[in-house]
Formats: structure tokens, sequence, C-alpha cells
């Protein structure tokens, strides 16, 4: 493997697939066929592969049930459905080109509106360069179950629509709110957890409705023993011992008045959130690997001579308008574009493996110089975001994006420039971006720290800020979610160094009760 | 290789969301039977059949989550640099807050992003609109079916009763399959006959083998033969039999006009007026399902009566006493000079607060029973107050107990108390 890359005009005999943009089943089929064998080439490992064409209101149908083949109803995808369509018709947006859906077989959606060129693109991006990075990808691997997850989907529908029947729409609605106000404090970020499995699931059903019950009478034995609540040890000794960053799991297994379906609910979009966990934490990567290999499958059969120049432009332009980034300072700058990103990483990699620089092996004696497809699988298996970021950008990278950081202090009157793109600016700027793509940095760490076992049974959260970056203007209405689903007060506590900077409670205190 | 699959989905079920789509209104009915009212408060009422844009603010459809507020200590990568180095400091802009990214992005069409926007399909609306009409299922699904249907010509069929046979087109069928059975034959036969005759007027051969009259013995038979054959071809058979095939087509009858009569005097506020409006409405609805042509006629009336437009009528006030069968009078005129009961079929819909001159009453009644019931297929009357009744509605409370079929009346002080007023009508047409 010499050659793809950067070498488009090598003449040849081409006998190019097709030549018309017209797109017909068995020349989806043919060219599937071919990015296969390239794939195979470059050794990419895939599961399966599932390619349906699927028309626009198909597509919006996919978007609003973020991109789930199968999922329980609520209003939430309704609202997400309305705009999507509304902004469909009104022009102002495009539909994507592709879904594609972490499962075994991997499912890609490819639009009939798509030109040849757009379903060929669409193909090596998502059921090869996607499907690649799902199978491979240490993430992906421990957090989610490919083959079972859309069996799950379906089990998870048909639980939910059983509970609407028997205890009414509104009942099942006000507790989904509640769990996707949570969601995302639905994961053990350290525990590995048991893989999701429709079959599993249906035969433990009825084995946890019995363990709870017994569990929580032990939980909740409220009579004292004499004398117990005297002893200024015992009355200290916190529940749970430890803080527990699983909100939804520890409501799950704790809350007193819940009912069994209530809790198979937590349960059930606990295990969706476990299902998302990993894209969120792999956009850049999974992104930037599948336009990395988008571009260069392509570029493969180009030289191969499979596809003509036209093909080329085509695929070309909508690569670009894809891996656009613009400046900060732009009017239709929104963040750093994690296709941009991701895909100068990948594609400079590549460059530091072939061609090596001083700077690069100054900063890269690991692999500079290296087999670059050994390397880049490596990365693409072992890494998420944050980690990718810190090991592999590279200063190029930030030079060629003109990378910046700026400090926003609410105790200065001036922004504050830390770092550039230049040589004392590099390692700082990689660890801000870097730090930028954790979780535990852009969402607020709250943790459950108590439950007033023996007294009013109130659950209080704690919430520990990173520079003293409040909670934002849900943070009542979120509260009042956790309520619903406690069943008693609630409360949360901003806490730095020791000291509680802020509390909010549900129901809310009278001013006087608060001082 | 091979291992991909390809699977054309596009003829699935495209409305995966609609339940989702449901959900979501179901949720916000309330702004949505808010935005359905102010629609009809602005549209006409023959223009109640589209869909409607619904505004929804956003936090009332917002998920909550836990997320950052504004404050503390931030860092932010951006990329473009262009002359900055580390170390600039850039004015905060006044006014404070600003900084972080993300939040307060005016959308790309100038609503804001503090309002949800959506359109409800011509459908919902009226459901909408008929939740508020407390309109029962049957009624519903009436007015949103065709429900009367006439029988149109769509072709021909093989199967069919005697009645709808085609003869022509059955002969011409059978003619056809004669021709196509036999052709080769006859032709062959005709060939044969021209060689018979060839053979009779050509000179004996002297070859006896080659005699003749063996010859034309073979050929007369043979000819015989597939004569007898082509004979055999029935004239008609049961494949060629046409029948001329009908099918159900939703039918409005004819024409209809629609008579709205309403006091304007100065006792009907505004919210009288949307409750006639709505009264009015659901007639006109009614109408446009049974009927292909519809005319609205608009007369209002104070103490005296006047024929307008539907802008004038609604939205204009006026003060004064109350002589209804000034526009009793005026409709019955009409009715003579455009629209002959012969041809057209007649519905008036009268909203009043129930002030009348007293004297005036009587008058009312006679013309209803006199001249104008017997021309109409129904007389609606609403009553629009909650206090007692006056002179008008004993008048018309007899007239109903003489005409039951074609006059009804209600009093009511909301909207969801109009449909009765129009329950006899579905009731009739549903029999």
């Amino acid at each position: 493997m010499t050659d793809t890359i950067d070498r488009p005009n090598e003449p040849k005999t081409r006998e190019p697939i097709s030549t018309s943009s017209e797109w017909t089943f068995p020349l989806i089929e043919k060219y599937d066929e071919e990015i296969a064998k390239c794939a195979a080439e470059f050794g990419l490992d895939t599961y399966p592969n599932q390619v349906e064409v699927i028309s626009a209101e198909q597509m919006m149908d996919a978007y609003s049930s973020v991109g789930m083949p199968v999922g329980y109803h609520h209003w939430s995808f309704g609202k997400q459905f309305l705009s999507t369509s509304k902004g469909y018709q009104r022009g102002q947006m495009g539909l994507a080109y592709e879904i594609v859906i972490n499962s075994d077989p991997c499912i890609a959606y490819l639009m009939e509106e798509n030109t040849l060129p757009m379903q060929a693109l669409v193909i090596a991006h998502a059921s090869y360069g996607h499907n690649s990075f799902f199978k491979g990808n240490y993430l992906f691997r421990t957090w989610t179950d490919a083959s079972a997850i859309i069996d799950y989907l379906v089990f998870a529908r048909n639980y939910v629509a059983e509970c609407e029947e028997r205890y009414g729409l509104d009942a099942v609605e006000e507790i989904l709110d509640s769990c996707h106000a949570l969601m995302n404090y639905g994961v053990d970020r350290y525990k590995r957890p048991a893989p999701i499995s429709a079959a599993e699931e249906l035969r433990r059903q009825k084995e946890r409705e019995e363990y709870q019950q017994r569990r929580l009478n032990d939980l909740w034995r409220t009579i004292p023993k004499l004398g117990e609540d005297d002893d200024p040890v015992s009355r200290k000794k916190r529940y749970p011992e430890e803080p527990q960053e699983n909100i939804l799991y520890f409501i799950e297994k704790n809350a007193p008045l819940l009912e069994t379906w209530q809790r198979e609910i937590i349960r059930i979009v606990r295990k969706l959130g476990q299902y998302f966990y990993p894209q969120r934490q792999t956009q850049v990567m999974n992104e930037g690997w599948a336009t990395f290999w988008h571009y260069t499958l392509l570029h493969r059969m180009y030289d191969k001579g499979l596809v003509n120049d036209g093909f080329m432009m085509e695929f070309l332009q909508s690569h670009t308008a894809v891996v656009y980034q613009p400046p900060f300072d732009s009017p239709w700058y929104s963040g750093i574009n994690p296709y941009t990103l991701g895909f100068s990483m990948f594609t400079d990699l590549r460059r530091i493996c072939e061609n090596p620089t001083d700077e690069d092996r100054e900063w890269f004696p690991d692999f500079a110089g290296s087999d670059w497809l050994e390397t880049l699988h490596f990365a693409m298996k072992n890494f998420k975001d944050e980690s990718f970021i810190q090991q592999f950008l590279s200063p190029k990278v930030m030079r060629d994006l003109k990378l910046f950081a700026i400090q926003n202090d609410d105790e200065e009157d001036v922004y504050r420039i830390t770092a550039i793109h230049d040589d004392p600016g590099y390692r700082s700027l990689r660890e801000k971006l870097a730090r930028q793509y954790n979780l535990s940095y852009r969402e607020p760490n709250i943790q459950v720290w108590n439950v007033d076992v023996r007294g009013d049974r109130s659950l209080t959260l704690r919430h520990i800020p990173v520079d003293r970056v409040p909670l934002g203007d849900d943070t009542n209405e979120v509260l009042r979610h956790v309520h619903r689903l406690w069943g008693f007060d609630v409360h949360l506590e901003s806490v730095e160094n020791g000291v509680v900077m802020e509390e909010c409670h549900c129901p809310e205190r009278e001013p006087d009760d608060a001082d | 290789m091979g291992m991909t699959h390809v699977v054309d989905r596009r003829l699935n079920g495209k409305n995966k969301s609609a339940v989702n789509r449901e959900r979501f209104l179901r949720r916000y009915r309330h702004h949505i039977k808010k935005a359905v009212a102010d629609a009809v408060h602005r549209r006409s009422i023959t223009d109640i059949e589209r869909g409607e844009n619904v505004s929804i603010p956003s936090r009332d459809t917002d998920e909550p989550i836990f997320h950052h507020g504004q404050g503390g200590k931030r860092e932010m990568v951006h990329p473009g640099n262009k002359e900055f180095v580390t170390g600039d400091t850039v004015p905060k802009p006044p006014g404070g807050g600003g900084g972080g990214q993300g939040q307060g992005q005016a959308s790309p069409d100038g609503e804001g992003m503090d309002e949800f926007a959506f359109q409800i399909t011509q459908e919902e609306f009226l459901d909408f609109l008929f939740d508020d009409l407390e309109l029962p299922n049957l009624a519903r699904k009436k007015l949103k079916d065709t429900e009367a249907f006439k029988y149109v010509r769509s072709g021909f069929s093989t199967q069919g009763i005697p009645a709808k046979l085609d003869v022509v087109r059955s002969l011409r069928g059978a003619h056809a399959r004669r021709l196509g059975l036999g052709g080769a034959r006859r032709k062959k036969i005709r060939r044969m006959e021209e060689e018979l005759a060839a053979l009779r007027s050509a000179p004996e051969d002297l070859d006896p083998a080659f005699s003749h009259e063996d010859q034309i013995k073979a050929l007369e038979d043979e000819i015989a033969d597939l004569k007898a054959n082509v004979r055999r071809i029935p004239f008609i058979d049961e494949i060629d039999l046409r029948y001329r095939q009908h099918i159900k087509k939703p039918q409005p009858a004819t024409s209809a006009v629609m008579f709205c009569l309403m006091d304007v005097s100065g006792s009907m506020t505004q919210m009288h007026k949307d409750i006639a409006k709505r009264f009015f409405i659901l007639l006109y609805l009614f109408l446009k399902k049974n009927y292909k042509k519809i005319e609205v006629v608009f007369i209002r009336h104070h103490t005296s009566a006047k024929e307008v437009d539907e802008e004038e009528f609604f939205y204009s006030r006026e003060t004064g006493g109350t002589i209804v069968s000034s526009a009793l009078k005026l409709m019955h005129k009409i009715i003579e000079s455009r629209y002959s009961p012969a041809e057209w079929n007649i519905y008036a819909a009268q909203a009043s607060d129930g002030d009348n001159w007293n004297d005036d009453s009587p008058i009312c009644s006679k013309l209803l029973a006199d001249s104008i019931l017997p021309l109409v297929q129904y007389y609606a009357y609403v009553e629009i107050t909650p206090q007692d009744h006056q002179m008008l509605w004993y008048e018309y409370e007899k007239i109903q107990e003489r005409f039951p079929q074609s006059f009804a009346l209600q009093q009511i002080a909301d909207p969801g108390e109009i449909y009765p007023v129009f329950r006899q009508l579905f009731e009739r047409k549903a029999a």
C-alpha cells in the first residue's frame, strides 16, 4: 500500500463502474462490493452491513428517534420530528446524507434523493468507516453490545407500550420525562456494565421484582433501635457510604415509593443512556475516522480506475463541505467542527508515519515513521476524544487550524488569550482542548451524596463545581424531576473545598428556611 | 465480500413518527387549542379547512437537563486565530454576561429561539376545532369524510350481473376472438380453395400417380375438415362477456346556499359574535361535505336588515334596537330572487342574544312557519346568552314543535353547546 492519497491524475486505463449519477440497486451493490475490497486492503474490520434505502420522510423519522430504528413513544421525539420537518420543508437544512446504527449487522440508511457518488460516499463513510469504529473502539466494545441492541429496543418499546395501556399515557409520560432529564446521569463511568439483552431482561424482570421489594424493606426499616439515634457515629454515617455518580441507578434501586413498572422504565432509559454513552465521548474520533476512510477508500477506487473524474469532483465537493471549519469570528461558527478536527488528526497521523519531520520525531518518538495503518488502528481502538487529542494532536494540526485558547473569568473584565499555536503554547493548548472533550468537564459533576434514611427520607445530591462554574438555570426544573422519582424532598448542594456554596431544594424552601 | 445486504425500505411505512407527533400535540393541546381559536377568529368561515402555524414558548417545550451556567472561570479553544498572541486581552462587551458560546443564538428565520413553531395539518386543525365544539366522534367522522356516493363508470370487467352486460363490447370481443382463433385456418382454407380451383382448371396429368381426382378429393376432405373446425369456434363464449363496472365515488349532491343571520345590535359583543362564528363554521363544514357548491349569504340586522360581506358581518357594530323579522323578510326576498328551492338546498343559521322588539316576535314566528320553513332544509337558531329567555325564544319553541324535522334551537353560553343544534341534522343524514 504505497499509493492512494494525493495521486489523482495518474494516467491509467479507466473502466468506471458507472458514469451516470443515477443510482440503481445493482449499482449500489457493485459499488459496495468494490468499496469492501478496498476496505479489506486497509484491514478495516467491520460488522456485516445492512444498507437500507429510504425516502426523505423516512429519514426525518429516523432523525427524530435519535437514530434508533425502533423506539418507545414519547412526545419529545414528536417535537424533534416537527422541528426537523419544518427545517427541511423550508429548505433551511438539508437532511444528513446518512444515519448509521451501532448494531450487528450495522445498519446504514441511504436517502433515495442522493446521487450515486453520494451513495458511494455514504457507504464508505458509514458502512466501513463508522462500522469499523463501532467494532474496534474500546468504549463501544465495553459499553454496548451491537448484537443485542435492536432486540433490546423492541423489548423496551413493547414494555413501555404495555405500561401505557395499563397505567395510562400520562403516568408513563411523567416517568419518561423525569428519566430523560437525568439520562446523562445514568451511567457508571468506571464500572463495566452488563451487556444489555432483551431475553435476559425479560427473564430477570420477575426476579428483580421480588428481590427489590425485599431489599427496599430492609433499607427503609424505619423503627430505630432504642438509643441508636443518639449515637453520633451512627448518625453521621451516610447512605450511600460512597457518593454515587449513577443517579438513575441509585433511584431505581432505592427510591422508596416507586412501583415496579416505574423502576423498569428507569432501567430502560438508563440502558439507552449507556448505549449512547460511548458516542458522546468519541464524536471527534468517530466522525474523523469515518471521514478519513471515505476519503481514502474513494481515492483508492479512483486509483483503480473504478470511478471517473466527474464522480470525484462531486465527491470532493461534499467532502470539502463536510470538513469546512468556519473561523471563530464567522457568523457560521458554532464551535469546533468534529469532522474537521478528527479528519485533520487522522490524516496528519498518517503523514507523521509516512513522512515524519524533525518536529514529529521530537513530539511522537513512539510512532513517527512507523506503519501508518497499524498506528491509526491502534489510535482508533484504544482512545476516546479526550485521550486521543491529548495523545495525538500534533503541532501541525494546531497550526493548520490556527487554534487558540481564550479564558473567560467572571472575576476579570477582560478575556485572556492563554495559549496559541506556537512553541510555548502547543502543550497547554492541547491539554485545554483535550479537557474540553472530557465529559466531566462538559457536564456538571453531580452525585448522590446522602439519603436521610432515618429522618425525612430526603435525598441530597452534591455538585462539585470546576473553576467556580455554577449550575445552569434548568437546575430547579431537573430537581423537580428528581423529586418526582424520589418521592420525598430533594436537596442539591454545590460544594467547593468542603464548603457549601449554593443550595437548591425541591420543593423550594421559604427564604426564611434557607438562611 | 457479499456481507452487505441492500434493502429497499422506501415502501415501508413512512409515518413512524406519527404516534410521537400525536403525543406532542396531545401534550401541548392547550397551546394548540388557543392557536386554533385565534385562527378561527381570523379566518373566513369558508376558509377553515387548512392547517395552521402554531408557536409555543420554548420554555414550555424544553427538556431540562443539568448543565453549566454562566460564570466562574471557563477556557475554550477556538479555531481561526488571526492576530492573537498569548497574553493578549480582549475587553468584555459591556453588560457583562457574554462569554460562553451556545446560549442565546438567534434562529436563522428571525423567529427567535424563544418560540417553538410548527405546523398542524388540516385534519388536526379540524380535530382541535371540533374539540372546542365538543363534537361527538360520529359527527367528526362525517365532517371529515364524504358520505354521499354516486356510482360512476369505471371501465369494464369480466364479471358482473346480466343487467350490466355491455352487448356491443362483448360481441366485439367475440368477433376478435373468432378472428384470432380461426384466422389461420381460414387463410389455409382460402389457399387450398385456390389450389383446388387451379387443379380443376388445369389439364389432366398423364401420370396416374398424380391423378387430379385423388388430389381434389384429398383437398376437398381437408377443406371440409377445416371448415368444420372453424364452425366449431363458438360465436360467443363466456370469456367474451364484458360488464360495465361502476365504482362508488364520493358525491356531494348539488348546490346549497347557507344563510347566516345575525343580530348586530349594541347588545351583541365581540365575544357573542365569536361564538356565533363557530356556529356558522360548523354549519358550513357540514354543508361542504354534502354539497358540491355552496354559497353563503350574510344578513345582519338591528332594526333593519342588510346583506353584507363576511368582514362587515362579523366585525362591525351597530347600536339600537332589534327587529328580527326584518332579517327574515330579507332572507325570503333573496330566496325568491336568487335561490329557487328547486335548484338549491337552503340552510339557515341564526344567531342572536335573544333580544327582539316584543311585538315583532309573533311576526317572526308567522314568517318562519308560512314562508321560510317550507322552502328550507334546515333552520337552526342559537341564542347566545346566559340570561332568561325572552319572547322570541318562546315563539321559536312553538315553531320547533310544529317543525321538529327542519327547525332546531339552542341556548348557549360557550361553544361547546353549539353542537346539539346540529345533532338532529347529523342523525338525519346518518339514517
